[in-house]
């Protein structure tokens, strides 16, 4: 496994107002690693996710406590631009949401428009690489300039993907980006996630054990707000540490 | 199915297997040549359990993609399914080779066939009550008393090949003898890889072949 660890969180807790959803967690996830968060529905990871790039302090009432490093620097840290955070840890989400006024080129090419990044030849190349390395170069390359919303749901995921690829962000966060998806759709989009991981270290929210299993390198299993257990993916699925975890993917609760 | 449907359908087969081999032994030691008749009644039935939990482990891995303890669970069962098939074989072969046995000029069975055989018998029956209870130190026996069956197997492959050099007109006997204590060492190799399926499916440790793995 991998020690070179690009994302190192510190006693993270997180809520709203009264509530306390993230309870204390620490982890380290690997440079071009897949990390899969896996839990009962409720049980924070999502609110953990949304942590990670600063998203969750976006709700009212939202609060944070601890701290979240990428490489090394605390994105908590007083003074650092949300937004900046952002281009360096992007988010793809559950439900394919191109943007619906915009054209498959311009979606991907949004990232850098909001930059201000307006020259033609680099754009289109940026465009060109995203939209390969999110395996849909192939099915768009005819059609650049219609809307995102035309494509199937599979290829629009495909098409978030990219957009969040085009700004070249070290860490990529996905919240259930599969399960919308067919299986053929969603067995494309993992292909896909295994060959980005060569570029890119991706942390997904997943409800589909035997997706983490196939995918990930490390697991982690949460439980009411709590970090169960963080281990190797081959370990925690074959004989994982802590009771809670095999209940739970044993299908014995949750 | 559930789990633990499939998991008595293979004590059954285990269960089988043991009376296989107390009737080859018992018809053996008694010189009963008719008592191995027997052996292959229930060698038809061990034959259908090991293709009926082959359909069943496999129909589970499909229908229920089993994990942790359950996954370290089926994939035991699969190949503890594999050795007590071998083991209803290898009574059988002690049947046939018995059989041949009783038909020549005898030859004294050395006292460490018996020794064997009762051995091999609590071995099997131990590795199959160590797989019902999960009982770790009783499947450690079973790792131990393999020694003791090789010893003796040892011995007797020694004993008599000097007394077909004294005596080369008992070869016949000699090899049937020979032949058998090599079935029940076997035998013993068979419960002995139960018992190690069964501290992997506890453990999650591999302790095969000096444990190279852990």
């Amino acid at each position: 496994m991998n020690t070179n660890k690009i994302l190192t969180i510190d006693q993270l807790s997180a809520g709203f107002g009264q509530a306390e959803i993230v309870k204390k967690i620490s982890m380290a996830i690997s440079t071009h690693e897949i990390a899969a968060l896996i839990g009962p529905s409720g049980c924070g990871k999502s609110t953990f996710l949304r942590c990670l790039n600063r998203l969750h302090e976006e709700n009212s009432e939202a609060w944070v406590n601890g701290e979240v490093n990428l490489e090394g620097k605390n994105i908590y840290q007083e003074g650092i631009d949300p937004v900046h955070v952002r281009s360096q840890i992007g988010m793809v989400f559950q439900k394919p949401n191109p943007f619906p006024s915009m054209s498959i080129f311009e979606n991907v090419a949004a990232g850098l428009t909001i930059r201000g990044i307006k020259k033609r030849a680099y754009v289109s190349q940026v465009v060109e690489k995203s939209l390969r390395q999110a395996a849909l170069w192939d099915e768009v390359k005819d059609k650049l300039k219609s809307p995102g919303t035309s494509l199937s749901g599979g290829q629009q995921q495909r098409l978030c993907i990219a957009r969040a690829l085009a700004i070249n962000p070290p860490v990529i966060l996905m919240d259930e980006p599969t399960s919308a998806l067919d299986p053929i759709s969603t067995s494309k989009i993992e292909e896909l996630l295994l060959q980005l991981k060569k570029e890119v270290t991706i942390v997904i929210v997943t409800h589909n054990m035997q997706q983490a299993a196939r995918i990930s390198d490390q697991t982690s299993f949460f439980l009411m707000g709590e970090l169960i257990e963080t281990n190797n993916t081959k370990q925690f699925f074959t004989n994982p540490d802590d009771i809670r975890s095999e209940n739970y993917i044993s299908g014995r609760f949750g | 199915m559930r789990l633990e449907q499939i998991k008595l359908n293979m004590m059954q087969m285990g269960q089988n297997v043991e009376s296989a081999l107390d009737q080859a032994i018992k018809a053996l030691a008694t010189r009963n040549a008719d008592g191995f008749k027997a052996v292959h009644e229930i060698e038809k039935s061990t034959n259908q359990f090991h293709i009926q939990l082959d359909d069943e482990c496999m129909a589970f891995l499909a229908m229920h993609g089993p994990v942790a303890k359950d996954l370290r669970l089926i994939f035991s069962i699969i190949k503890i399914n594999a050795d007590l098939e071998r083991m209803g074989d290898q009574a059988v072969n002690i049947a046939h080779t018995g059989k041949d046995y009783m038909g020549r000029p005898e030859i004294h069975l050395p006292p460490e066939i018996e020794e064997m055989s009762r051995f091999v018998q609590k071995m099997v029956r131990d590795s199959l009550d160590s797989f019902v209870r999960e009982d770790l130190p009783l499947a450690n026996e079973v790792l131990q008393l393999d020694n003791e069956v090789d010893v003796r197997k040892n011995k007797v492959f020694k004993d008599l090949m000097q007394s077909i050099r004294r005596q080369p007109e008992t070869v016949e006997a000699a090899m049937d003898i020979i032949l058998i204590a090599r079935n029940l060492e076997r035998i013993g190799d068979h419960a002995t890889n139960i018992a190690e399926d069964v501290i992997f499916v506890c453990t999650g440790k591999d302790i095969r072949h000096g444990g190279q793995k852990n």
